[in-house]
């Protein structure tokens, strides 16, 4: 019965006037920037972040997970009318979804894009309040130990899920780590390479960080092959599926379900994986295996589930033990810091309004992508038309005024024309910069960590693996590192991203 | 000769940031394995760093890979000066310098720059971010600025 006197605290909370408000803002700001070409989820969540500081801590978190499922959507819905996907986890819905268009069918993908997400969406938020406070009240028992181990494993599985060179994505990860030390060190007071600006005495930002690399890098990428951006657009006929497309997409969309939900709590990326595996099994199971790639709703449904279950369960790392677990999580524990809040198994307890609020408001959020969808199709299919070229210095503009709103900075624009150039260049030589974002914001509560840790030890670095929670969490990094180094597993990892 | 452009680069990359991060946090106090100072993990970090960039040097030269993708010169430099452009002005001149001035610089990267949409774009987003972020979100940012008695 306690998790329906939380529920109902939740409701409580995301029911106020306010918090339907900016949920739906954040919903239709997030599909509205989703389905625009050339705008992933992290980039959009970048942008409009420094709008939500404003607000009070719970509406903006709030307001957050809502621009999420809605870049999210947004993506599903390029991916499907305009063979576009907006970020990697929809790539799969594009194989069938836009096949599905081209047959005129794109109403019935949409559906079943909307409706399997809807109801993994349902599944997951029960998962999370399920789930959540057990797992909060173990994360309770951990120590500095711990807590340094846990942090070990997620940007072991960032790395191990990322795309291109291991070794790359490694030395990334620890660059990021490096840039999240820079500023006033808590213990001591000491400037790290602060270069002398007084203006890096606090740190650099991460909404600097995450609008320079996935916003400018993003854009500068993008402008090296505008050419083949021609979009042909198939008209949309039968916005509603047959009764023979219910019948077939039910099964997926379960299966869907499950896989995305379990994948989705792993660090990294999850929800691509889920979407990928989803796609896979669909494919080797099916009764009309003959279709998938044709058009098969099968081929919809399933991966579409799993994405958005997915999208929902990496919350489970973030709101029990803080750690997050792919880019869009990083930008929301860096959000929660901000608003003052230390993202960690004590927020359950401290501020179940807020949690639960925002578990709850995960679910109204849904419920908006659905009914959003339908009637507002047509403007989006007239935004996914703008070209990229009348888009992207309007881009520009959003993010340098948002990064100066910041801190009322100039230091900002040019800190982040800096990582722009970094994002950009990386991004070229092979080493995704996805990680570093990760470890960027967990750099400094690692070395924090590892300090306790020490010192409760007396100095002692066997500590990590005498205790057991902490020796399992270092084995299974170690272990998820090795498998990468097998040639078998390797050949997988490159053809899974192959596409 | 390098077989791997994108590990050689990487590489030298990452020996430079590593080494950078222990040779700047030598004037840092060390502390113990028991007290941490604040140049502990840097340094750590730091070594860490170039220990992986030497591997990915030496690899270069023994394993082959792809060679890297024609660099968007045009792009990289118009988009970073545009924006560079815009934090030096905005504060002086003013948005209605700034902005435009951005719009302008970063759309002359695409190949389908369009002197009169670009002016429309500058025109249309200048109304909005005054409207919106200064008149209605209230961010500091002058619209005529001081330079031009505003």
């Amino acid at each position: 019965m306690e998790l329906l006197d939380n529920l109902l605290l939740g409701f409580q909370t995301a029911l106020t006037l306010s918090n339907l408000f900016y949920c739906f803002l954040g919903v239709f700001l997030g599909t509205a920037i989703g389905v625009l070409p050339g705008l992933g989820p992290t980039a959009t969540i970048a942008m409009l972040l420094p709008i939500t500081f404003v607000l009070p801590p719970v509406t903006a978190l709030i307001m957050l997970a809502g621009i999420y499922y809605g870049s999210q959507y947004g993506g599903s819905t390029t991916s499907i009318l305009v063979n576009l996907p907006g970020e990697a986890a929809s790539v799969v819905t594009t194989l069938d979804g836009y096949q599905m268009a081209k047959q005129g069918r794109a109403g019935a993908a949409l559906a079943a894009s909307a409706i399997g997400s809807f109801f993994a969406g349902t599944v997951a938020t029960l998962l999370i309040a399920a789930f959540g406070p057990p797992l909060a009240a173990v994360a309770l028992q951990f120590g500095p130990a711990e807590f340094f181990s846990l942090m070990v494993l997620g940007l072991v599985a960032s790395v191990v899920l990322a795309q291109g060179s291991l070794l790359h994505a490694i030395g990334i990860v620890v660059l990021g780590l490096l840039l999240g030390l820079i500023g006033t060190d808590v213990n001591s007071g000491t400037q790290r390479f602060t270069f002398g600006f007084f203006e890096l005495a606090d740190g650099i930002g991460f909404v600097t960080v995450a609008m320079g690399m996935f916003g400018l890098g993003e854009i500068i990428r993008n402008l090296e092959n505008e050419a083949d951006r021609s979009v042909m657009l198939t008209k949309i006929t039968g916005l509603w599926p047959t009764r023979d497309d219910f019948k077939r997409m039910v099964a997926p969309i379960l299966r869907g379900t499950v896989i995305g939900s379990a994948l989705g709590i792993l660090p990294g990326s999850g929800s691509i994986l889920g979407s990928f595996a989803a796609y896979s099994i669909e494919k080797k199971i099916s009764k009309h295996r003959a279709e998938f790639g044709k058009g098969a709703i099968e081929g919809v449904a399933a991966p579409e589930a799993a994405n958005n279950a997915g999208a929902q369960t990496s919350f489970i790392p973030l709101l029990t033990l803080g750690i997050p677990s792919n880019p869009v999580s990083a930008l929301m524990v860096g959000a929660m810091i901000v608003h003052g809040i230390q993202p960690g198994p004590s927020v359950i307890n401290e501020q179940p309004a807020l949690f639960w609020g925002m578990i709850v408001s995960m679910w109204i959020g849904n419920l908006f992508l659905v009914v959003l969808n339908y009637p507002l199709i047509g403007m989006w299919v007239r935004m996914i038309m703008i070209p990229y070229h009348l888009l992207y210095p309007g881009i520009l503009v959003f993010c340098a005024i948002g990064v100066f709103s910041l801190k009322n900075a100039t230091f900002d624009i040019y800190l982040m024309a800096v990582f722009g150039i970094v994002g950009y260049v990386f991004a070229k030589l092979g080493a995704e910069p996805a990680p570093m974002l990760l470890a960027f914001i967990l750099g400094p509560l690692m070395e924090e960590y590892l300090r306790r840790a020490m010192l409760l030890s007396r100095g002692d670095p066997m500590v990590f693996l005498h205790r057991p929670i902490s020796a399992t969490l270092l084995v299974l990094a170690a272990l998820a590192m090795l498998a990468v180094l097998l040639p078998s597993f390797s050949k997988t990892r490159e053809e899974a991203f192959k596409e | 000769m390098t077989r791997n452009p994108k590990d050689f680069w990487t590489g030298l990359l990452y020996i430079f940031f590593g080494a950078s991060a222990i040779i700047i946090a030598r004037d840092y106090n060390m502390g113990t394995a028991l007290r941490m100072g604040p140049a502990f993990f840097p340094t750590i970090l730091g070594a860490v760093l170039a220990v992986i960039g030497a591997i990915a040097v030496i690899r270069s030269f023994i394993a082959a890979g792809a060679p890297i993708g024609g660099f968007s010169f045009k792009g990289l430099v118009l988009v970073t000066l545009s924006v560079v452009i815009f934090g030096v002005l905005v504060r002086g001149a003013g948005l209605v310098v700034a902005l435009p001035l951005l719009v302008i610089i970063s759309a002359y990267a695409s190949t389908r720059f369009r002197w009169r949409t670009t002016l429309i774009m500058a025109a249309g987003l200048m109304t909005f971010c005054a409207l919106v972020f200064v008149k209605g979100l209230g961010i500091p940012l002058p619209i005529i600025g001081a330079w031009l008695g505003g």
